[in-house]
């Protein structure tokens, strides 16, 4: 955990989405990732969504824990008051989502309850607060995590249409050779990480 | 309870939340590198399920079914935030080492699944029995993952040097690929010899 005040934003963006990938580097995530991703549709609409609440709920967090808790010296409850913070914002945008556009609603409506016990997202939140990022940075970071982990939901997808079909043994079915491809994927995505990382 | 070892059994094999539902895997796999780490995390884990599980029982007569997800999300952050304060007193050194990941317990698919399919509708103490060996599951598996990695990525157990000097230690075991890699082979092998005794799968 170095000074976070030294890593430049732009940076930060393209390591969060990258080399220091939320889902594959962090392993946050996954629940849903493993389920959703048999279909590539509901993947780029759960994917959608993650981003956007991610990139809302970190600049909330960190309003909430640099002018709230950290003042009142509450600290320890920053666990509670994330996640409640994140089930709010969610309930939100699923409201503001069904009145601005039905179809939209459709597309993005049905995941946002999932979203709520997505570890990326209050993960996210956790690692911006051990890192001590400014509010840029953890804007940044938030999108940065949400676009990395669209990303790979994506990409698993489309793999995981080819491999359905292709003859594996029977106890590799399914999730086996889904965690064995995702690691594959880790690999690709890491190797990069000499380039630029951040820890 | 007659019913005590079912449900040993059922927790820790057959519906084991890791490699026959997929669960919880988030928080799983980022501390298996070191021993010490997985085994101080998972009973974390342990003692949330459990007494989370116990909590929901007790008290589900009292929460309204609309609310029921919220309420209990807040029993589980208020059982991690006691283990978050007492690592944070008692073993600084690990819990830095586990940073946001004994935070992220809260977002543990397992805690939250058992609370909503067992303690809705069973007994406190036989929620919280199911919630333990749930945890117990969790722990045989991630303690599998953690004894390869540690092995092969550092030549250590428990911290403890086991093998020779001479080992060159694979740089992949420290790596977040080998996690994935190992869990997909403990599901493999955990499925074939399921598939062989003709259980369900």
């Amino acid at each position: 955990m170095s000074g976070a005040p030294m890593i430049n934003p732009f940076s930060l963006f393209f390591a969060s989405i990258i080399t220091s990938n939320i889902l594959l580097a962090n392993f946050l995530g996954m629940c849903s990732f493993i389920s959703i991703s048999k279909d590539m549709k509901s993947s780029s609409g759960l994917g959608l969504a993650v981003t956007v609440v991610l990139t809302v709920t970190t600049a909330i967090n960190w309003l909430l824990l640099n002018h709230v808790l950290i003042p009142l010296n509450l600290v320890y409850l920053r666990f509670i008051v994330f996640i409640i913070a994140i089930a709010a914002v969610v309930q939100m945008l699923e409201m503001i989502i069904d009145r601005v556009s039905q179809a939209l609603y459709l597309n993005l409506g049905i995941f946002l309850p999932l979203i709520t016990v997505n570890c990326a997202i209050l993960g996210v939140s956790l690692f911006m607060e051990i890192r001590e990022y400014t509010f840029f940075q953890s804007l940044v970071y938030g999108l940065g995590s949400g676009l990395g982990w669209w990303l790979a939901i994506m990409l698993l997808s489309a793999i995981r249409q080819k491999t359905e079909k292709s003859k594996v043994s029977a106890g590799l079915q399914g999730p086996g050779l889904t965690m064995i491809t995702i690691g594959f994927m880790a690999m690709a995505f890491i190797g990069f990480s000499g380039m630029l990382a951040v820890q | 309870m007659s019913n005590t070892g079912a449900i040993l059994k059922d927790n820790l094999w057959t519906s084991n939340p890791i490699f026959m539902q997929i669960l919880g895997i988030c928080s799983a796999l980022a501390v298996t590198n070191l021993l010490v780490n997985t085994m101080i995390m998972t009973l974390g884990v342990v003692f949330v399920t459990a007494m989370s599980s116990f909590t929901v029982s007790l008290i589900k007569q009292l929460i309204p079914r609309k609310v029921r997800m919220i309420v209990q999300t807040l029993i589980i952050a208020f059982y991690v935030i006691i283990v978050d304060v007492l690592l944070r007193a008692y073993l600084p050194d690990i819990s830095r080492a586990l940073g946001p990941y004994v935070g992220l317990i809260i977002t543990n698919c397992i805690i939250m699944g058992r609370a909503e399919a067992f303690a809705q509708s069973n007994p406190p103490l036989a929620s919280a029995w199911d919630g333990a060996t749930s945890g117990f599951g969790y722990m045989a598996v991630l303690l599998t993952i953690a004894f390869v990695r540690e092995l092969f990525g550092f030549g250590t157990l428990f911290g403890y040097q086991v093998l020779p000097d001479a080992f060159e230690p694979w740089i992949i075991m420290v790596t977040p690929p080998s996690a994935f890699f190992l869990l997909g082979i403990i599901i493999w092998i955990g499925k074939t010899i399921m598939n062989r005794e003709g259980a369900p799968a």
